[in-house]
Formats: structure tokens, sequence, C-alpha cells
């Protein structure tokens, strides 16, 4: 089973090869991975996603606390939370399809960014399910290029 | 007054309390060397090979129950140490290794003798530090004491960058340590305590399994304290060996691939497990779904990755083994529950059990008046030692046969790489050994093979006049491969012949040290006699029966029931 896992480190250097080595030297697996500051300069909040059976995930997030320089993991399937991924699309955009690319970045409200004569760069974020989507419906247009981001994930407010 | 960072760093060596270091010089290291020569609280003792410094100071740590230090300089020096930081990490030894550094300006340019130490021991260290500003040298350095040796100690690296070591630095006033990120559990859950204890009153064939955590712990007293007011029998990993009396009637020697049959029954039919700082290797538990099939299983250890990584565990606690048994211990000495003579009753029928395996299979091997057992040495040096010398051993025949045939009954009596399995270990080893305890006989039980890992510190052992001793068991094989081979490779001996093996007893005078041979049993025991009382560092060279097993022996991946017997 897929598994978003969070993950407050300190802001030093080579503390993510801590834990990108740390995957793999004991054979888990990452699908995604992002990496940015948080609010205090000297944290960055890593989201990685993993898979792999209970036993699996309740090791690589023991083996994360490990880490002297780890501050928090949290395993995001543990609790309500929102995900989202981002992806540029570079698509073809010709006088006979210009319409129809704004028409369905529309539709899934995305934006374009970038525009050339023959192209455009389409900036879609969502959930993974929802950029497979639109990476569907314009294949058939003309993809030339796509870059996707990892996934970011936060726990959604406790309802009281 | 402003001091150098070489300068800083020996001053706070002896912060720390530290006397002795283990190293080898270096261009890199120079002006710390230069500062060690005017220094005369620190004894630095120079080894032929950086691999022999770490594991002198593991062994040191061991001994003494400290941290070791090693310093070794850049590049080769920092290389070669690696094999001791690696082993010191599977073995949880608590170590600081300093690495000497090219300058911080030439760092990433591939300058001579330049390698990046913090990325190559980055999974092999609990943590490790490259100190890129001056200022910080003092500081990380006590964080690097304070995470080798705390929590589940473990080996910690230092890189030193020369220009950092020249840099002149206000010293910094001593504070009390904090880490944001890092709080290790000392205390256990009271509750899980309290599941256990009820667990160990209703359990009727219960086993104690203790592994090296009660050595670093220092929980031996309180474990053996449990043992007995339960009246529960206790096997040892190789790590653990020392943790009990090894002579205690409770005792049942070691477990795993080369343990007692005896033990090995008693795990894989006990109803309830009492894990005590182990970890469940592969050596120890062969197949997993045939380890402690009916048990219950209760997992002390103080680090949580360690708990139902291998073998579902149903009863954790996470806390320090000596917290925990302290616990447990002064549950029972307060529970209403608990009665001695019941517990004794209804234990009783499990321990005929043990008996009777215990008589069916004890050690034991087939002895030859013409030809050295090697298992007869070992029996010799216990019984001429009275069981209190301090032993090291290299990897291979000779470390099983040690683990089965010495009786250790003290901690941090016995040092041995279990987890890494170096050959080259004990030599090393004994050195640190012996500088920790002075007054002790400090014996190294080698192969042939691997002595030759770590032979030049002879030379170490003769300029720091070390009295310690080793017994070459000697069979012109690489004898533990060989067993394999003989076993499960149709007895082609690949590469484990010994074709060219020196004369041990020339290379040990080459040295200045002396040479003993035994070819003969009748031999061994004046050989051994003679070399307990040289004041001199004496290789015993005990020529062995050369295709001698050892056994038990349970086959890679099979159930430890499953064992090879004499």
């Amino acid at each position: 089973m897929k598994h978003t896992i969070s993950v407050l480190l300190q802001n030093k250097p080579g503390v993510l090869s801590r834990v990108t080595g740390l995957f793999s030297g004991r054979g888990f697996n990452i699908e995604s991975l992002s990496v940015a500051q948080t609010l205090e300069p000297d944290v960055s909040c890593l989201t990685l996603v993993t898979s792999g059976e209970d036993t699996i995930i309740e090791q690589i997030t023991k083996q994360l606390h490990k880490l002297i320089d780890v501050i928090k993991v949290t395993d995001m399937c543990e609790h309500d939370n929102v995900e989202r991924e981002m992806a540029l699309i570079r698509v073809k955009a010709e006088a006979h399809t210009r319409a129809e690319v704004l028409r369905i970045v529309d539709i899934f409200r995305g934006k374009v960014i970038d525009v050339g004569p023959k192209s455009y760069v389409v900036e879609i974020t969502g959930k993974a399910s929802k950029l497979q989507a639109v990476i569907d419906i314009l294949r058939p247009i003309g993809i030339q290029e796509i870059v996707r981001s990892g996934t970011t994930a936060m726990t959604r407010a406790q309802k009281s | 007054m402003k001091l150098t960072g070489a300068q800083a760093f020996l001053k706070c060596l002896e912060e720390h309390g530290i006397e002795i270091i283990f190293g080898y010089p270096g261009g890199a290291l120079i002006d710390v060397y230069d500062e060690l020569m005017k220094n005369d609280k620190i004894h630095h003792v120079l080894t032929r090979h950086e691999q022999a410094a770490v594991h002198a100071a593991d062994a040191f740590g061991r001994i003494k129950g400290s941290v070791g230090v090693a310093l070794v300089t850049s590049g080769p020096g920092a290389t070669n140490a690696v094999t001791g930081i690696a082993s010191a990490y599977l073995d949880s030894i608590p170590l600081v290794v300093f690495t000497g550094q090219v300058p911080t300006k030439l760092i990433g340019n591939d300058a001579f003798q330049e390698v990046d130490i913090v990325g190559i021991t980055r999974p092999i260290t609990k943590h490790n530090y490259l100190v890129k500003d001056a200022d910080q040298l003092i500081p990380i350095i006590r964080e690097a004491f304070h995470l080798a040796k705390t929590g589940r100690p473990g080996p910690v690296l230092v890189d030193l960058p020369k220009d950092v070591l020249a840099t002149r630095i206000t010293y910094p006033e001593l504070k009390p340590i904090s880490m944001r990120t890092y709080k290790p559990t000392y205390e256990p859950h009271p509750g899980q305590i309290e599941k256990a204890c009820q667990a160990m009153l209703k359990a009727k064939k219960p086993v104690i399994y203790a592994g090296g955590g009660v050595i670093l712990s220092d929980s031996n007293v309180e474990l053996t304290e449990l043992a007995r007011k339960l009246n529960i029998p206790v096997t040892m990993t190789l790590m653990g060996l020392g943790g009990f009396p090894g002579s205690d009637l409770l005792s049942m020697g070691m477990l795993g691939m080369h343990g007692t049959y005896y033990a090995n029954m008693a795990v894989a039919n006990c109803d309830l497990l009492i894990a005590v700082g182990a970890r469940f290797d592969d050596r120890v538990t062969g197949r997993v779904d045939a380890f402690a099939p009916h048990a219950e299983i209760i997992h002390i250890d103080i680090d949580p990755s360690s708990i139902s990584k291998n073998v579902r565990v149903d009863i954790p606690i996470v806390a320090d083994c000596k917290h925990a048994l302290l616990a447990i211990n002064s549950w029972f000495g307060r529970s209403k529950e608990f009665n001695v003579d019941e517990c004794v009753e209804k234990n009783r029928p499990w321990h005929e059990q043990v008996r009777e395996w215990k008589n069916k299979h004890p050690l034991g091997y087939v002895e030859e008046t013409d030809i050295i057992k090697p298992q007869f040495v070992i029996q010799k040096l216990n019984e001429l030692t009275g069981g209190d010398a301090i032993i090291t051993t290299e990897v291979g025949q000779h470390q099983m046969w040690t683990a089965q045939f010495y009786h250790f009954n003290k901690p941090r009596q016995f040092a041995t790489s279990g987890g890494l399995g170096v050959m080259g270990y004990g030599f090393p080893a004994a050195i640190g050994a012996q500088m920790a305890a002075p007054d002790k006989v400090v014996i190294d039980i080698a192969g042939d093979g691997s002595i030759q890992m770590n032979i030049q510190e002879l030379a170490t052992c003769r300029q720091e006049k070390l009295p310690v001793k080793v017994a070459i068991l000697n069979n012109g094989y690489l004898g533990m491969v060989r067993q394999w081979q003989e076993l499960f490779y149709n007895k082609q001996y690949s590469s484990t012949v010994m074709e060219v093996v020196p004369d041990f007893v020339k290379v040990a005078e080459a040295y200045g040290a002396v040479g003993l041979r035994a070819t003969k049993p009748s031999e061994v025991e004046p050989v051994i006699k003679e070399a307990l009382k040289i004041n001199n560092t004496v290789f015993m060279d005990f020529v062995i029966a050369r295709e001698e097993g050892v056994y038990p022996m349970v086959p890679a991946g099979k159930a430890t029931t499953e064992m090879l017997l004499v």
C-alpha cells in the first residue's frame, strides 16, 4: 500500500542524503520526494511517497526517527490529510487545437503560464489522479514534455 | 585565552576523561600530533594500521565501560578505519573516531589524501560530523561523545579539516547538552512492565534470551536477579556472553547457529521468550517462522527500530535494559500474586525437560591422544586462567569454540566482532583490552588465517610493552568456510587451504616477542602455563586437528531445531 510520509528535519548539509541513503541501504523504495524549508529557517519538511507492507512502513518510520537530524515523522495515512502535486506540461498548441487546450486547462482549473507560437506550458495542481486525468486528455493533442513535482501533504484541521 | 583547534581538541578529550587514544598520524593531523607531544595527560598508542586503532579503541571501551577514541588521518587513514567503524556500529559499541581532513577550502577538489569520509561512513555510524567552522569544533565533539554513549550506543565520526585545527578559538564553557531531535527513552512504560510481569507469572516454560544490550547497560546483576528469582533458564547471544554467569546452573550457553542443542530446543519449545537487549539476528533465529513458534515474546530494547524488525513481538518494552529489569524486579518484589515456591514448582517440569536435553546432547567433541583438539585448548585456557581472563577473538571456528567452551562469568570480559564478523579484530582488540585492564590476563584466541589480518600489531604490543597472549588455533585452513564447503559444497576447498602459513614462533621472535608451539595434546598445558608466566607478548601456536568442525550447527536458512550434531 502507498504511504505518504512527512518528515521534519534539521536544515543542515547532508541531511537529505541521510534520508535517501537510509532508503537505498535498507532496500526501501521512494516513489516521489519533495523537500523545502518550513516557517522555521533551520527546519525543512520532506514529503515522500513509498509503498510496502505494514511491517516495512513501520520499519521505515522507526528508522527515520532514529536519524539524529530528524525531528518528527508522520505517516499521513494515519491522519485525515490533503495532498497536492504539481505538473508542468508542454502541450502542442497549433491553430486548430489552441482553443481546445485552453478549454481543458480551464475545466481542470489549471493555468497557461507560457505561450509559444506552437505550444503552451500548462500548470496543473491536484492529487496524482487528477494530474493523470489531465495528462490522459491532453495526450492525443500532443504532449511534448512533462515535469512533475513530488507529493506534498498536510493534515486537515481537526474537527472539534 | 585563545587556543588553536588542535589544542582545544585535546583539551576537550581531557574534559571527557580520555587518557588513552589509539591512532596513526598523517599530514592532515600534524597539528594535533604536535600538541600531543606536549601533552602529558593523554597517552597515544601508535598502532601499525588504522583499522587496528579503531578495533583497539572499540575493545578499550567495551572492557572499561567507557567511550573509546581513535584518531586517524585523512584519505587512506580514514578509509582504513572504515572496517573498524562498521564493526563497532553493528555491535553498538560507544566510540568516537576523529579523522583528519584536507583544509576546508580544498574540500571537494579531489585534493591529496581527500575522501568524503562523512559520506562514506554515513550508513555505519550513529551520526557523523564535518567541522566546517572552528567555533563549532568543541560543541560538536561534546555532542559526539554524548551520542556515542547514550541511547543505543554506537560509533560517531568527527571529520577535522586541517585549517580548523590551526584556527585560534575561544574554548567554550561546558553546558549541558540539549539536542532537540535526540531523546532516547530510558524509562519503561509501566503498563508494558505490568503486562510483561503478568506474562512471566503465567508462563510454564519461560526462557530468557539475553544480548549485548545487557552488557552495554551494565544490567547483568538485575538480569541475574530476575532469572534466579523466577527460576528461568537463560541463553545468551555471542554479544551477550558474560551478561549472565556462564557456569550458573540456569545458563544454557549460547543459542543460534552454533548454539547449544539445549538452548535451541528450549527456545523452540518455550511458551514465553524474554528478549533482553538482543536483536533477533539471523544467526540467532535461523528460519524466522520457526523461531520460538509457541512463545509469547517480550522484547526489551532501547532502540524502537529493533522491535518487531525480524520477529513479531507481543510485549515490546522500549527502555534501557537496566531500568526495565529494575522495574520488573521491583514489580515482583511487591506483587502479592508472586510466590517463589509456586514459581519454582510451576517451572519444575520445564527444568526437567531442559536438563534432559542437556544430558542428551551436551557440548562436546571426540577426544584424541595424538592430535590437539581446538576445543581442548580452549577448555585448558579456561581452566588455567580460572575463567577470569579477558578474551578477544577473531572471526571463524575459533570464535565459536571460544563462545562454547570458555565460561564467561562476568560482563566486559569478552570482546568479539559479532555483527560484522571481522577477521583481524581480536589482536588489536586485545591491545585495547590490555590498555583498559593492565593487571588482567588478556588472550586473543585466533585462527591461523585471521591472525594474519592484523599481525603487524605485534609491533604495537612491543612498543607498549603489553603482555598480550595470542592462542593461534592453527589448522592451515580458513576453517569456517572450509566447514561449509565440506558440508554444503562437496568438499571443494576453494581458496580455503592456506598453502603458505608463516612460522608464527619466528614471526613473534622477529618482533622481540615470544613464540611457543604445541603439536601434541600433552604440550598444551605446559605451553599455556609458560605463556602465562612470561611478561611479554606471546604467540602460542597450537597445531590442531585440521578438519575439526564446529558443532552443533544449524545450516543457514534452517530452523534452529534442525541441528547437525557431533
